[in-house]
């Protein structure tokens, strides 16, 4: 399932023998609680209280989870609209995520930017993108300012297969080798964008060949397989910090919704997504904590109601949040606004002040 | 069979006319066309005739009457036949004419302090006026439709609305603060002046301010001024009047009259009216005459002046005058011209601006010949010159045009055998 | 007073503000190396190096968004893009992106990035010869300023580099060599404020950039005909500043709204409208615009020359106002 591309020198000693079993278990939480998560905002979502968009992870948790367990807090993290696992991966509160799905005021974005717009400055990371490969720029300069101020930092960009064809995509990866930065390039191949099948959208489908149009080093590893990815993640997260550029990973995976909640799935058979669903990457890691690290079931049952308990309180906390007030409207558009910066202020003087009787 | 004579309207706006004078007595035989009465207007007075032949059977107003036009005023029968007298004539008007025929405009609103709307549209659509001349007007008082506009478009501006609130009888001024007590000082007895009187106004005064004021406020007038060579003009018009002997004298004013006559049918823009909604061109040439009178001025027009040899003009122009200055003027004499020519020449002005007479597009003035210094093939020589200012309506004419015109105008008086054969 | 070109203002400009801030830098193609595209940024590599004055690929909308993820993590970036006819390609980052960091997310990023581009034409033919900055000006998020003059050419550069919101500014080609005084050291041109470059009395040119030297030529010739216009140069057009032009308007009585923009649809529209709206019992007129006639930059001189506006339009235009 993986392969290597050209120039991968970054193949050291793998680190994920070297978790111990309080992180493992930590894993399978997180995948849990994504899982969860998801779950319950879709059907929140069918009865209307969450709006927009819903692209949901379902499938995919062990990417998220083993991806950003390899970042540190100062490192930057920037991803595409899918990014409910990511956000909670990197530790962001399930319930000012459920909240601002809710498009309350102590959503994590006040409410502002909804399921494709999560972000926390506190825990740097930058976003939730709904312009498809829109972000890999961003991150790219977040990678050359962090070098440029001395700063040891890494950025992971996560992106779909889709977004590898896009003019952006190119462009980013150009100049982060260019410009030597530490930037982690993470596709999710999920073999589709949208209803498009990756054979039909790409004439090279094996996306990680792809970097080396960027002259960057790149590997495939096996999306379903938290263990893998953590391992592979690590070390290109290393391999950035250390100052050797940009490195490429392509993660197999499989999401087991449509693209979005709205999305009747016409363009795949039904027995594909059972046949994926054999490798759900939660059940595959609940065997290995069982075979692998003798851990009971019973305990792993306690971590599913646990969870199942956290999330009642994240749909209450969603439930029960105000909207924002309607006299934050303006607010946020300028870090410094100056003179009409609403616009034209005579107007909205004599507009808000008429009753229109 | 009986006829009633009314009051007859001897000019497009008259409205009213007074009764001077009886010229036949009750009883008396009139034959038609005889002159019945002596009637005042605005401008003259006029002898008014008789329109039927018999007895004047009655006179229904008496001598000094101001009536409407079309009311009745005597009765015209034969000898026998027995007549009624009609009922009395409505109420005598005092009081100035109204200036238009039109139905008098709605006095002005006054200022009102609730919202005001757009002022209602009069009959046939809305007035075009700039917001800030309707706020302008609005805040006067005054009714945006009395307002001749200047715009593009015949919009009414701010300038429109300036002029208008000028040339209205400006208010009474405020009266002087009351002045801090002076400190007592003797003063001088002070030497006695006269104290200003009033004057009272003529209907032609008042009819010549009227029109004059109209005329500056809605016709927007620019000037063009030529200095003609008179040398050829004044030779010819000797020789000519040599030949004429005792049959007429022609004059220069005449040759300028036939001169802009032909010029006129090269130009009709300045034979035409401005009009709301367009403009009118006028195919007759008539050439009004402006003649001076101890009350004022009045115009006479010759008529078809482009088709008539310069001593039939010679001849016309003198009695129209002579009627005018003896106030026997005809209707006729006076209505109908469609440029004018004012000649100040024998006061020695060398050069003179006049005021458009409504409608016509246009009027000439024109200064005295003079003897002046001019270089004639590098040499200095004596030169005989006139200067000639055209008075023209922007919105009907431009400057080029004009120019162009008195162009026309100076080729036919510098080459005068144009006016004896065209 | 020191007297310099625009060009050597928005040098200045960059110089200062890079000595006083380290964590100022420039990027764009052909800024380095080369000089610069129009030599607004020549010395500069060689005075700062090129770490700090920055070559880029051609790839517009990496300039942007690279700038913009640097601007996010801390850095002062002025990526410069070489006109705006290329600035299409950079729209997404622009429009989606920077304009509204700071809006989607509730207030957690601030943008505090400078995009710097000339537009001009010169028979360089449809696609290197137009005028976009009502794309900008449309977009809540973003502030766009164009300076007419030395003075608020350094001064509006200084402050957007200054500012926490994503500033473009644009800088006319044909106005590179114009001289005008410039004091020396700090100081500051604010953002948002129009400004009366010329006191009138009969009618009110609104306007800037290259319109604005011409608008003030074209006060001259009228001068000398005893028409004296007043001139608002509005320096920055998001957010627009119309106060001052109300107040002049309210003075004139007439307006006449001159850039040079195709005409319809521009920043021209707006100002004209507001006008209508806020000063509108003061109008003898109605508004006027003046603009480029609707017609993709041809080639030929006389072609080129007679789709663009020149002071003698700006004459004509006030005369008929005047009617």
């Amino acid at each position: 399932m993986s392969g290597r591309g050209k120039g991968n020198a970054a193949k050291a000693a793998a680190p994920a023998a070297a978790l111990d079993v309080a992180t493992k278990l930590s894993f399978y939480r997180q995948m849990v609680l994504i899982r969860r998560f998801e779950e319950l905002s879709r059907i929140a979502y069918q009865q209307g209280k969450i709006a927009g968009f819903l692209h949901l992870y379902i499938g995919e948790e062990a990417v998220a989870v083993g991806a950003i367990a390899a970042l540190r807090p100062e490192d930057h993290l920037i991803t595409h609209y899918r990014d409910h696992g990511h956000a909670i991966a990197r530790g962001l509160d399930p319930r000012v995520l459920m909240a601002e799905l809710y498009g309350k005021v102590t959503g994590c974005s006040r409410g502002r930017g909804g399921s494709m717009h999560f972000a926390s400055r506190e825990h740097n990371f930058w976003g939730g993108h709904a312009i498809v490969g829109g972000h890999l720029p961003m991150a790219v300069g977040l990678g050359f300012a962090a070098r440029y101020l001395g700063e040891p930092r890494v950025v992971m960009a996560i992106f779909g297969d889709a977004a590898t064809d896009i003019g952006e995509f190119y462009e980013a990866l150009n100049m982060a080798a260019l410009w030597k930065t530490p930037v982690v390039f993470l596709c999710e191949n999920n073999l589709y964008g949208m209803g498009v099948a990756i054979e039909k959208a790409s004439a090279v489908t094996e996306v990680y060949k792809k970097a080396c149009m960027a002259n960057i080093p790149a590997e495939r590893i096996d999306g379903m397989d938290v263990l893998a990815v953590y391992e592979a993640a690590t070390r290109a997260v290393e391999w950035a910090r250390a100052g050797n550029g940009p490195y490429f990973l392509e993660a197999l995976c499989y999401r087991f919704q449509g693209h979005s909640v709205a999305d009747p799935e016409l363009y795949r058979t039904k027995e594909e997504v059972e046949q994926w669903k054999q490798r759900d990457p939660i059940q595959r890691f609940r065997r290995h904590l069982i075979e692998v690290e003798g851990i009971p079931e019973a305990r792993l049952d306690a971590i599913h109601e646990e969870v199942e308990r956290e999330m009642e309180e994240v749909m209450r906390f969603a439930e029960e949040s105000p909207d924002p007030p309607l006299e934050e409207l303006y607010d946020f558009i300028y870090a410094n606004p100056v003179g009409d910066w609403r616009g034209d202020e005579r107007f909205l003087r004599l507009w808000d002040q008429s009753s229109g009787s | 069979m009986a006829t009633t004579v009314t009051m007859p309207k001897m000019g497009f706006d008259m409205v009213e006319g007074k009764l001077l004078r009886w010229l036949k007595k009750v009883g008396e035989p009139v034959k038609a066309g005889e002159p019945l009465a002596e009637i005042e207007t605005e401008k003259v007075n006029i002898e008014f005739e008789a329109p039927a032949s018999g007895v004047l059977k009655a006179v229904l107003i008496e001598e000094g009457t101001t009536v409407p036009v079309g009311t009745p005023i005597a009765i015209i029968a034969a000898p026998d036949e027995p007549v009624e007298a009609p009922a009395a004539a409505p109420a005598v008007r005092e009081g100035p004419p109204l200036p238009t025929p039109a139905p008098g405009a709605p006095p002005p609103p006054a200022p009102a302090p609730a919202p005001v709307g757009a002022p209602t549209p009069p009959p046939g659509g809305r007035v075009k006026a700039s917001p800030l001349a309707r706020r302008l007007a609005r805040e006067a008082g005054i009714d945006l439709r009395e307002i001749p506009g200047t715009g593009p478009g015949g919009r009414v501006v701010k300038r429109d609305v300036d002029r208008y609130l000028q040339a209205r009888a400006p208010a009474a001024a405020p009266p002087p603060p009351p002045a801090a007590a002076p400190i007592p000082t003797p003063a001088p007895a002070p030497v006695p002046t006269p104290a200003p009187t009033a004057v009272p106004v003529s209907p032609l005064r008042q009819a010549i301010a009227r029109r004059m004021t109209v005329s500056k406020q809605t016709a927007p007038h620019f000037y063009v001024t030529v200095e003609v060579d008179m040398d050829e003009a004044m030779a010819w018009r000797a020789r000519i009047n040599e030949a004429l002997g005792e049959r007429g004298k022609v004059t220069v004013n005449d040759m300028v009259v036939k001169a802009a006559a032909l010029a006129l049918r090269e130009f009709p823009a300045l034979r035409s009216s401005y009009q709301e909604g367009g403009i009118v061109r006028h195919e007759a040439i008539h050439i009004g005459i402006a003649v001076a009178l101890e009350e004022g001025l009045i115009t006479v027009v010759l008529r078809d002046a482009d088709r008539k040899p310069l001593a039939q003009i010679a001849r016309e122009s003198k009695e129209l005058v002579e009627r005018a200055r003896s106030g026997k003027v005809r209707p006729e004499d006076i209505e109908g011209s469609v440029f004018t020519v004012s000649n100040l020449g024998m006061f020695d002005v060398e050069h003179f601006i006049a005021i458009i007479n409504p409608p016509e597009a246009a009027i000439m003035a024109v200064g005295s010949v003079r003897e002046v210094p001019v270089v004639k093939n590098g040499q200095l020589a004596i030169g005989q010159r006139m200067k000639v200012t055209v008075s023209a309506d922007h919105r009907v004419t431009d400057g080029a045009e004009v120019a162009r015109f008195l162009q026309a105008f100076r080729r036919y008086l510098e080459n005068p055998l144009l006016l004896l054969v065209e | 007073m020191p007297v310099m070109t625009i060009r050597e203002a928005i040098r200045q400009a960059l110089r200062e503000e890079m000595q006083r801030d380290r964590r100022v830098f420039i990027m764009g193609e052909d800024v380095g190396a080369y000089g610069g595209t129009y030599a607004v940024t020549r010395g500069l590599y060689e005075e700062f190096g090129e770490e700090r004055v920055r070559d880029t690929p051609i790839a517009e909308s990496a300039i942007v968004g690279v700038a913009l993820g640097a601007a996010l993590g801390g850095l002062r970036p002025v990526a410069e893009i070489m006109t705006i006819n290329f600035i299409l390609l950079a729209l997404d980052q622009i429009v989606n992106h920077a304009a509204k960091m700071s809006y989607m997310f509730g207030g957690q990023f601030k943008v505090p990035l400078v995009i710097r581009v000339p537009a001009g034409w010169g028979q360089l033919a449809a696609t290197h010869s137009q005028t976009f900055e009502v794309y900008f000006a449309y977009v809540p998020g973003l502030k766009v300023v164009y300076p007419g003059t030395p003075y608020d050419a350094k001064g509006m550069l200084k402050a957007a580099l200054r500012d926490e919101d994503p500033v473009i500014y644009i800088e006319h080609t044909a106005l590179y060599p114009v001289r005008g005084e410039v004091p020396d050291g700090d100081y500051v041109v604010p953002i948002g404020k129009s400004e009366i470059k010329r006191v009138g009395r009969d009618c009110t040119i609104v306007t800037y950039g290259r319109m604005l030297q011409a608008s003030l030529q074209a006060a001259e010739q009228l001068a000398r005909e005893g028409i004296e216009v007043e001139v608002v140069d509005l320096r920055t057009l998001r957010p627009l500043d119309m106060e001052p032009v109300y107040e002049s308007v309210a003075k004139t009585h007439r307006a006449l709204v001159v850039t040079e923009e195709w005409r319809s649809f521009g920043v021209g529209a707006e100002v004209a409208a507001r006008i209508q709206e806020h000063a509108f019992d003061e109008l003898d007129a109605p508004v006027m615009r003046l603009g480029s006639r609707e017609v993709p930059l041809p080639y030929n001189k006389h072609h080129e020359r007679a789709v663009l506006p020149w002071p003698e339009d700006v004459v004509k235009a006030v005369k008929l106002l005047l009617r």
